[in-house]
């Protein structure tokens, strides 16, 4: 692969990044990351991926963009109002790099489908909105041995980790049972900025994956609480030998088996990713 | 004196979900490490914390 004169003045920053290089480039550029996704996580993510010359970025979103998400989720704009979050999404990535291929998903990740998916990408961000949704993502992470970033925000608060196959504990190792309970933002509301700055965090994981170089946070628990600014990675290097998905003797060996725990039993069934 | 989430505390003697129960900690949404190890969650009544113990409590939110 050789960069044309453009790609080398829009990639000139990420040259001078003894991590990054004219190497490290091109390995971007030849990447694929799919986000699941396209609300408040998922904005800032993609747009950091694509500004960054992820070459192929999957983008997986069921819903169309309404008023009330364009308080933070900014890859959306007034525009684009009642349209295909994944269609507004891809417009707003041709827009920024049209280095970038967009590959679009314009309905809900399944037991079914989910495993096809991320069979195509190197990489996984759960920007989902709803426990259900990322305990689906990460069982199908973890049967498919696929690495993913997990991220969770309300109001000010949220938490990030990076689950890499055999390499530190999966979400279920850490939370154990789907909360059913948990509020979402569309009951409890989240602020625009703390939201990007989780999604930020997902994108910064993905590259520094997809380079092979600094630190994940694999093994470890990014608690940002923006209220107070309080900011704790805890360390959490061992996955639990009793995991029901990626224990010694797992409970879970297939989704469709599994498929009544990604039930969303929540009232508000709407969707929405929030 | 026990460390969790990096502060002093002295909750010696009390058991996990004991020690939950005074904080605004939902016991579905959490995970607590104890000296390096996931406690799971059938544990936490029977747990008890120890001086010296290192404990990392860690909340989790479900939106996006």
């Amino acid at each position: 692969m050789i960069l044309d004169e453009k790609q080398a003045k829009r990639y000139v920053r990420h040259f001078a990044l003894k991590e990054i290089g004219v190497r490290g480039q091109k390995k971007l550029l030849s990447s694929k990351v799919l986000v699941i996704g396209a609300g408040g996580l998922g904005s800032p993510a993609i747009l950091y991926l694509a500004s960054a010359g992820v070459g192929t970025i999957g983008i997986v979103d069921f819903d169309s963009v309404d008023f009330s998400n364009l308080q933070r989720q900014i890859i959306h704009n007034t525009r684009n109002i009642g349209i295909p979050k994944t269609t507004s999404a891809q417009n707003a990535v041709k827009a920024l790099n049209p280095d970038v291929t967009v590959r679009l998903y314009d309905f809900p990740v399944t037991p079914d489908n989910i495993t096809d998916i991320i069979s195509e990408y190197d990489f996984i961000l759960d920007c989902t909105d709803r426990f259900e949704t990322k305990f689906l993502v990460n069982d199908a992470c973890v049967l498919a041995a696929k690495p993913f970033s997990h991220a969770g925000v309300i109001r000010f608060e949220g938490q990030a980790m990076t689950y890499v196959p055999k390499k530190g504990p999966c979400l279920r190792c850490l939370i154990g049972e789907i909360p059913h309970d948990a509020v979402t933002c569309k009951d409890a509301g989240v602020v625009g900025a703390a939201v990007g700055v989780l999604g930020s965090v997902q994108a910064l994981e993905a590259i520094k994956f997809l380079l092979g170089t600094g630190e994940l946070l694999c093994g470890k628990v990014f608690s940002f609480d923006g209220l107070t600014m309080q900011v704790r990675v805890h360390s959490i290097p061992h996955a639990d030998p009793g995991c029901a998905v990626c224990g010694n003797t797992p409970k879970i060996l297939s989704l469709s088996e599994n498929r009544n725990d990604y039930q969303i039993h929540s009232c508000d069934t709407g969707g929405e990713t929030v | 004196m026990l460390k969790i989430n990096g502060t002093d505390s002295d909750s010696a003697g009390k058991t996990v979900e004991q020690y939950i129960a005074e904080t605004n900690y939902n016991l579905s949404r959490i995970a607590v490490e104890i000296n390096g190890e996931i406690l799971p969650k059938s544990l936490y009544g029977s747990t008890v914390l120890h001086d010296g113990d290192t404990v990392e409590i860690v909340g989790f939110v479900g939106g996006g």
